[in-house]
């Protein structure tokens, strides 16, 4: 933050000096602003979640007769699940410690991990989905289910961008190095993969125990 | 037995012969003027050799400049569609009387009012208000672009890609039929099975990504990006309401995504979302859409505040009177924006508490908003106030919008709506101010900064015809519309029975006339101002004797806006500089940093209306094919590293010294 | 004050004489209170509209450029008292339109049965409230009078000065309930009821639509409300029940599909408990009723036996509803009743559902701090 400010040329004021332009180039370094930028993209999904949650609150009620959470929800199943998310969170965290450390191998390591604790949240997530839907539990069954679904794989769905990007973040990781660009990359995903944690969290809690609660 | 049709469908989805409306003459007509006029364009390009030259310069840019341009460009030509769109409706409600049918008949005259709702709100004011920020921001805070370059291009073709949607439509398929906010259960799969909805679906999908990211991008920019020395309570007031209009939309359209993503899986897969079928609730639809709906009135409005706010300072010669409160004012109308949703449906029902509630938030709004009318009301006194053409429109604005204002508070008043709730007088409230304010704000913005864009000032006698017509037209066109609601007419009929509210159709098709004559003299003011090109010149940079930054560099600005980034010390920079005797920089220059052009922005646009147009039309094999496309373009985009380059020292020499040549000649003028 | 009013409405007056100005002056003392209000209000904001308007005409004009006479302080930028009364004017007359918007909005709530007739007239002790079921059908109005058991398309009528209860619903989109000379408008929406209290104070044909787009045929939507005498009413109601002509369930599925431009069509007599099937989107045979669904899915659904039960739900008039991804329903054919579909799954829940119904609340709960309560009628 050391920048020097030369003096306008020219006269000014007697006893003032205004300084009107900056003479050293004064660099915005590429990226400055991409973690706000992220940041607030974040916040903008968060708010399509919300409209998510907000739909389930309102219609979560509405089984059109057919069954409900209690019905439907096998809890050790959706515990272990979570566990396999929160397990990926604590691995990215390893991840970007020993990316702080440059160590490429070991950074890519648990990305790797990362990514397979993530596919493992989505296998049984989807083995979860396939068992509903097999025993007539659909989407379109009522609007409780259709809401449910909807929320739980929008953030199915982010996950899976999440696993994707995270594998073409490894491929340059790989070819580049853990260069600046690099670096500010996988801040971002380590950002984007936490709000997904803390969503689920929000997805459990509210979906899954309350379900059962109610 | 081989079935044909299995074959075609599984290649062409829905999409038949009799998808094309061939049985529409006006369509027919429509289709064989774009496709002459769109040939004669194509052939003039191809023969003066400008494509490549649109690519490198314009289509694959990502100089905020030039973004901002195209987006001004987008919303002009869409405001020819929506206004035809509109003229059409006002004939045809000036026709239908006594028994007569009128010229449309209810499948078209109905995808014409949702389409002129659509076009106006997302493909005119949209874009034009994106596009005034994209280009007059980062100028006024002294930055060289955007936050992000290339997400600014992207924004861009998105916008551009749902305008071209919903253009399709108008030849291929149809639109749809259910008012420009589709409620369900009419635009649901059993009312509304065709494409219509599809098509406003997916135009507004793809043009929400456009708008949410440019969104995310100007609030970056306004908040890092900022000149030494200009701190929040310095930045401009139009870099104001940019901020919070942007963090209005960061806020508000993801409502908007999600609720049309719903109503998709509804359409799509069978959901019960807001279907009266298996515990849907559509009256949840509603609120959603209005989650998004008010705040967006706000992102529209507070960027024409921000425009009103620039001319009257400069065309009174005075500084903005209440630069603080104005700010707060707007902040809290930013805040306020999401506590007024449930006032566009008192009449669904809700209880009194609540309706009383949204009614008195609504009211609350118009406190800061009147406080920003009398701070220019006060910015004009003792002022010397210049009449030029974006003065003449704030005045106009002034004089407008109030009557607009004060329809507005009457209709947040609970049991007033319930007697004028989508009636015409609500049509002619919003006109009011979409009209007087965003509109006039519009101008005023496009005449005030066009010579700063381009080097010369427009025609001031067509510009003040297309005023006169406009103003003249607005109350002519919509004053009839009041009287009409206060008749008990009802918005979007088609025919009517009782003879005696024919005359005042006529009259509004009368005004409706003149805002088209006033759209002609505006359009002739740009031919006629580019043709005087070189008497209209303007040299100094600083036509209006300007008070913020974007008057201090040429007209048009450098690729790099600023040779030096320059220093802040006062609301109204400039005006600082110039008082305390600035002296431009004319030797020292180094080299400077800028982003490069790319070409990813179009294509993965391009890309997502293919795949929106598969999605509508059901082509299951090319929306996988442009969703994996669109998958391996946005990949393949993150390994390009050669991202920027330096404009070398001598060509900034360069350009500046052409600029102290010009200067120094005008001073000799 | 009365005259700057009278002042304020001159050039209206003028302009407009020659048209009717329903809304304005309407015929029922519910809509005269709105355009009552409608009036307040505006007067009310005029108090600072027409200052600002001939402020910005008086400084655009004095401050102009080439009157040098007028005094120039570019500097001039703030005031802390001029500040304070250009937010707290307008922070004013909110406060004063919103009380008058809390008040307004309880006393006039569609839903509260109305206290008076007219000015000064409240209503009578005696007074029997008239019934009158309002369904939106693709593109008409039907109306069903249960007291009298007569029902018409496209036509209603009610005696002069006797407190009306419209309840509204809707067979498939949304639509507006509106006659202007009578009450403000509500929405009409399946499945759902909403309510309106009226009355009406002059005899006449007036004039009632949708004010909610719904469709291809919505400009048809047409209707007319009669306002009739003592005795012309009765005579009316007889005249309909003379004209015989019966609406049962059958009859209904018939008129509710859609068209245009619909005829005045009576009938002298109504299957009984119509209206209710209607709300409850439940006229079709083999439908569940969507207060029996609500009941059991405030009971926690139907568990997994209920799973299969789509068809009995699919309200909307298409079979498949044509999502292209949802699966073909599974149809579970003739079922009529709950008690039917699952009477050993939930015994209790079946003789829950067929108790009689708890009386309706007379009014709707009043929240409206210091607001009278309305009259029992």
């Amino acid at each position: 933050m050391t920048t020097t400010m030369t003096t306008a040329h020219g006269t000014a004021q007697a006893g003032q000096a205004p300084v009107f332009y900056m003479v050293d180039e004064h660099e915005h370094p590429e990226g400055h602003s991409t973690l706000l930028g992220f940041w607030i993209y974040l916040m903008s999904d968060c708010l399509i979640f919300a409209v998510l949650f907000a739909t389930y609150g309102v219609l979560g009620g509405n089984y059109a007769a057919g069954p409900s959470p209690k019905d439907l929800f096998d809890l050790p199943l959706v515990a272990l699940n979570t566990s396999m998310l929160l397990l990926s969170s604590i691995t990215y965290g390893f991840a970007m410690l020993t990316m702080e450390k440059g160590r490429i191998g070991p950074t890519q390591g648990w990305l790797a991990i990362t990514g397979l604790f993530g596919l493992a949240f989505l296998g049984i997530e989807l083995y979860e989905f396939a068992h509903l839907i097999h025993e007539g539990a659909t989407p379109q069954r009522s609007a409780f289910l259709s809401s449910f679904f909807t929320l739980v794989g929008t953030h199915g769905l982010h996950v899976t961008f999440g696993i994707v990007w995270l594998v073409t973040l490894m491929v340059q990781v790989s070819k580049r190095g853990l260069t600046v660009a690099n670096r500010r990359r996988l801040m971002c995903l380590s950002m984007f993969w936490h709000f997904l944690d803390v969503v689920w969290i929000g997805v459990f809690t509210f979906v899954y125990l309350m379900g059962m609660l109610r | 037995m081989f079935d044909l049709s299995v074959v075609t469908k599984a290649i062409f989805g829905r999409l038949s012969l009799e998808s094309f409306p061939i049985h529409e003459p006006i369509l027919i007509v429509t289709f064989i003027a774009v496709l002459l006029g769109g040939g004669a364009l194509v052939a003039g390009l191809t023969y003066f050799r400008l494509w490549g030259y649109l690519w490198r310069e314009w289509f694959t840019t990502v100089d905020h400049k030039r973004i901002g341009i195209m987006y001004m460009i987008l919303g002009l030509i869409m405001l020819l569609r929506g206004f035809a769109d509109a003229i059409m409706m006002r004939l045809q409600q000036a026709m239908a009387f006594g028994g007569s049918e009128g010229y449309l008949n209810a499948h078209h005259y109905d995808q014409i009012f949702t389409a002129h709702g659509v076009i106006m709100i997302f493909f005119v004011a949209m874009p034009m208000v994106t596009g005034l920020m994209n280009y007059i921001v980062p100028l006024q805070i002294g930055a060289r672009d955007v936050s992000f370059p290339f997400l600014n291009n992207f924004s861009f073709w998105m916008t551009a890609g749902g305008a071209v949607l919903v253009m399709m439509s108008l030849f291929v398929g149809e639109f749809a039929r259910t008012g420009w906010l589709a409620y369900p259960p009419l635009s649901g799969i059993g009312y509304s099975p065709d494409v219509g909805v599809d098509y406003y679906i997916w135009a507004l999908q793809v043009a929400g990504v456009g708008t949410l990211l440019s969104g995310v991008n100007l609030v970056c920019t306004i908040v890092k990006m900022r000149a030494p020395g200009m701190t929040m309570m310095k930045m401009p007031v139009f870099t104001w309401t940019s901020l919070c209009t942007n963090v209005l939309i960061v806020a508000a359209f993801p409502v908007l995504t999600a609720v049309l993503v719903l109503l998709s899986l509804d359409r799509y897969v069978g959901t019960n979302f807001f279907t009266n079928d298996l515990g849907g609730s559509p009256m949840m639809y509603v609120n959603l859409i209005w989650i998004w709906g008010h705040p967006e009135v706000y992102i529209l409005i507070l960027p024409a505040f921000g425009i009103f706010s620039e001319v009257t300072s400069t065309f009174s010669g005075k500084k903005l009177f209440g630069y603080t409160s104005m700010v707060y004012a707007t902040v809290v109308i930013t805040i306020l924006s999401y506590l007024v949703w449930l006032h566009h449906f008192f009449t669904m029902g809700s209880g009194a508490s609540v309706n009383s509630f949204f009614g008195i938030t609504t009211m609350i709004i118009s406190i800061p908003t009147g406080a920003k009318i009398f701070n220019w009301l006060f910015t004009m006194y003792r002022g010397r106030i210049r009449f030029e053409l974006p003065m003449m429109w704030t005045v106009a604005f002034m004089l407008t919008f109030v009557i607009g204002g004060m329809t507005g508070v009457l209709l947040a008043v609970p049991p007033a709506d319930f007697v004028l709730h989508n009636s015409l007088f609500l049509i002619a409230h919003f006109h009011n101010v979409i009209i007087g304010g965003v509109l006039f704000g519009l101008f005023a913005g496009i005449v005030y900064w066009w010579p700063k864009a381009f080097g010369f000032r427009l025609d001031p006698f067509w510009g003040k015809l297309s005023f006169w017509f406009w103003v003249i037209g607005f109350y002519v066109a919509f004053m009839p519309l009041y009287v009409l609601g206060l008749m008990g007419v009802t918005r979007r009929l088609r025919v009517f029975e009782d003879p005696s509210l024919q005359i005042w159709f006529q009259v509004a098709a009368v005004g409706a006339f003149l805002i088209f004559l006033g759209i002609a003299a505006f359009l002739i003011q740009i031919a006629v101002s580019v043709l005087r090109r070189n008497e209209l010149r303007e040299t100094s940079g600083d036509p209006w004797d300007g008070r913020t930054l974007e008057w201090a560099t040429s007209s048009p600005p450098p690729d790099y806006n600023f040779a030096f980034t320059p220093v802040i010390h006062d609301n109204d920079a400039w005006w600082d500089m110039k008082k305390r005797g600035y002296l431009r920089p004319q030797d020292g220059f180094k080299a400077i940093h800028m982003p490069s052009n790319t070409g990813a922005g179009i294509i993965l646009a391009g890309l997502s209306v293919v795949l929106a147009f598969a999605l509508i039309w059901y082509i299951w094999w090319l929306a996988a094919v442009s969703f994996i496309g669109l998958l391996v373009v946005a990949i393949g985009h993150t390994f390009n590293y050669s991202r920027d380059f330096y404009i070398p020292a001598a060509e900034v020499v360069r350009t500046e010294n052409e600029r102290t040549r010009l200067l120094s000649g005008q001073v000799k003028a | 004050m009365s005259r700057s009013r009278l002042l304020a409405l001159l050039p209206l007056t003028a302009a407009l004489s020659g048209c009717d100005l329903v809304v304005l002056n309407p015929s029922g003392d519910v809509a005269s209170q709105q355009g009552q209000l409608v009036v307040v209000s505006t007067l009310l904001m005029l108090l600072i509209i027409v200052p600002v308007m001939a402020l910005t005409v008086l400084f655009a004009w004095r401050y102009r450029q080439s009157n040098t006479k007028a005094r120039y302080e570019p500097e001039w930028d703030h005031s802390t008292q001029l500040e304070l009364v250009i937010w707290a004017a307008p922070l004013l007359i909110i406060i004063v339109l919103g009380a008058l918007t809390w008040m307004t909005t309880h006393l006039l709530d569609p839903y509260r049965p109305i206290e008076r007739i007219a000015a000064n007239r409240p209503v009578p002790a005696e007074a029997k409230t008239l019934e009158i079921d309002v369904v939106a059908l693709d593109w008409k109005w039907l109306f069903l009078y249960p007291e009298y058991g007569i029902a018409a398309v496209n036509e209603v009528a009610a005696p002069v000065d006797r407190p009306i209860r419209f309840n509204i619903t809707s067979s498939s989109v949304m639509n507006s309930f509106y006659i202007p000379a009578l009450a403000g408008q509500i929405y009409a929406m399946p499945g759902m009821q909403t309510q309106l209290h009226a009355v009406i104070n002059q005899p006449g044909a007036y004039k009632g639509f949708s004010a909610n787009y719904s469709g291809a045929g919505f400009s048809g939507m047409r209707f007319t409300f009669h306002g009739m005498v003592d005795g012309g009413f009765e005579r009316w109601v007889s005249e309909v029940k003379a004209g015989g002509g019966a609406l049962d369930r059958n009859g209904y599925l018939q008129l509710e599909r859609p068209s245009e431009n619909e005829p005045v069509r009576r009938y002298g007599t109504v299957e009984a408990g119509l209206f209710k099937a209607i709300l409850n989107m439940c006229v079709e045979p083999g439908k569940m009723c969507m207060n029996d669904m609500a009941a059991i899915d405030a009971r926690g659904g139907l568990g997994m036996a209920g799973i299969h039960i789509t068809m009995p739900l699919l309200y909307d008039k298409h079979a498949r509803r044509g999502a292209v991804f949802g699966p073909e329903p599974r149809d579970v054919i003739g079922i009529c009743t709950v008690a039917e579909l699952v009477p050993e799954l939930v015994p209790d829940l079946v003789a829950d559902l067929a108790a009689p119904e708890p009386a309706p609340e007379l009014a709707a709960p009043l929240l409206g701090a210091g607001l009278p309560r309305p009259s029992t009628p």
